[in-house]
This record gives C-alpha cells, structure tokens and sequence, in this order.
C-alpha cells in the first residue's frame, strides 16, 4: 500500500516526508512497545504508535520501518522529528485511535505480519475470490 | 584456535541516556552494511544489538558493547555494571519483566528483550551477577 493511500484512508497530518508519500508499505503493525515491535515487525512496514519519544524513531530505523503513524492525535517530540528527517522516516498523525487506524488499513488490504510470514493474506483472498 | 577479527570496535553506553540510546547499534548496523554482510543478518544483528544496548540505558549505570567480526561470525559482547539479574531463566521467559512505570512510558519494558535477542542470534550467552552487573555474549554465523 503507498503512503498517499494510508495518508487519505487515516485522513492523516504528514509530520515530515510528505516528497515520500510515493513509498509502498507492504505490510502493518500497531505497538506501543518498542521491543514487542522488534519482537514482530517484517521489514519495509509501517508502524502505528502512540510512542512519541525519539525511540519510536531509532527503533523504526533499526527495524526497516518506512513510515509511522502516530495515533490518538499525538505528536511526535522535536527529537523524534528531527531524527525521522535525518533518516528519511515518513512521520505521520491521524487523530483516530489504534484500534479503528489498524481496522481501516487491514480492510483496505493492508496485511499484518504473521500473514506476509505465511503467505496467508493471499490464501485468504484466493479462497474468498473462489466463493464469489 | 580463534579466528582474527576483520574488525573490532569497542561503544561506551551510558545509563540513563535516553536521547542517546540506540546510537551504537545504528553505528553497528552501518558498519556491517559496509562490510557487506546480509540484510537478512545485518537486521537480525541490529534487532539484537538494539535490545542488549537499550537494556543497559535502561537497567545499568553504564556498561560497553564490542563489536568483532571475524571471516567466521560476527560478535557482539555487551558489559554493564549495574543491579544484575537473580534469574536469567525466568528473566529469559517472553512477557516477564520488572520494568518500572517510567521505562515502560519510554517505551520499553514489555519483557520481550532477552528472549528476542535469543531469537535474532546463533548463540547467546548470558552471565549475570546480582549487584555487580551483566555481561552477554551474541553471536551470528556469518
């Protein structure tokens, strides 16, 4: 999914990165805890926080992340930004809380991490596209 | 016998430093990528140097992460000086964690860290002595 999508599905505010919203996220995750992030989170993801502290983006750095999205309407600290701008990590914020931003991704197509391990999501749908 | 190190480097982490914090995996994480070390392993070394780096910041006074890589694997050895663990066994169980309330506002704390740099690594040793401090041992065959 690109940026611009995830950007207009959340009706978000682009923190810094908005020359990136052209990037494809391939796959979500929705932690406030950075090590449960590292413990889960597949490469070139997009991560969905309510962390605004500089780690969200160190972490997001150390994990491959393209883009985070801060929810609740939080944002993001000085250092968290100026960090993400240092790195090329696209920050965003949407006002929707975590359960109803990750809701909306995953119904526009977005997959979660154990159906990219497992090739699941495509399982999913080709099953779906055999009952239509 | 032991194989020479290609490369060897030694990072001072500093308790408490949260800003900080994190600094000497990303330096790890340029260095391999220059050595031209997998993506695959350069993201589960991070991970991993990133968790055993955090712990320090979040848990000890102070403590150094080394860095060897020999034609053989790449090493990670991380020493700190603080409270050490009474037990690794159940330190090492997922979810258990005695992270206090301000840790976990940083966003730490979910008691996924020593389980998730087992997980990352080939060999992972842990030594830990209460009072003095933790020194751990990460290993990746390269």
């Amino acid at each position: 999914m690109k940026l611009e999508e995830v950007n207009r599905i959340l009706n978000c505010q682009v923190i810094t990165g908005d020359d990136k919203l052209g990037e494809e996220v391939k796959v979500g995750c929705g932690a406030d805890l950075m090590s449960d992030v590292l413990a889960f989170i597949k490469p070139n993801a997009l991560l969905l926080t309510g962390l605004t502290n500089v780690q969200s983006v160190r972490t997001a750095e150390i994990a491959e992340v393209i883009a985070i999205v801060y929810v609740r309407g939080k944002l993001p600290d000085k250092d968290a930004i100026e960090l993400a701008k240092e790195k090329g990590i696209v920050l965003l914020c949407t006002n929707l809380p975590m359960y109803e931003s990750c809701g909306r991704l995953y119904q526009h197509g977005l997959a979660g991490g154990s159906e990219l391990q497992e090739g699941l999501r495509d399982a999913k749908r080709a099953t779906l596209l055999a009952t239509l | 016998m032991p194989s020479e190190p290609l490369f060897w480097q030694r990072f001072d982490i500093c308790g408490r430093d949260f800003v900080g914090a994190g600094k000497a995996s990303i330096t790890i994480k340029g260095i391999l990528r220059e050595i031209g070390v997998s993506s695959s392993l350069i993201r589960r070394a991070a991970i991993a140097s990133y968790e055993a780096e955090m712990n320090v910041v979040l848990y000890a006074t102070k403590g150094t992460m080394e860095l060897k890589v020999t034609p053989k694997d790449i090493r990670v050895m991380v020493e700190d000086e603080g409270p050490g663990i009474p037990d690794i066994e159940l330190a090492m169980r997922e979810g258990y964690s005695t992270a206090s309330d301000e840790i976990r506002e940083m966003g730490f704390g979910a008691g996924m860290g020593l389980s998730n740099i087992k997980k990352n690594a080939d060999d992972f040793i842990i030594r830990s002595l209460v009072g003095k401090g933790t020194t751990l041992e990460i290993t990746f065959r390269l």
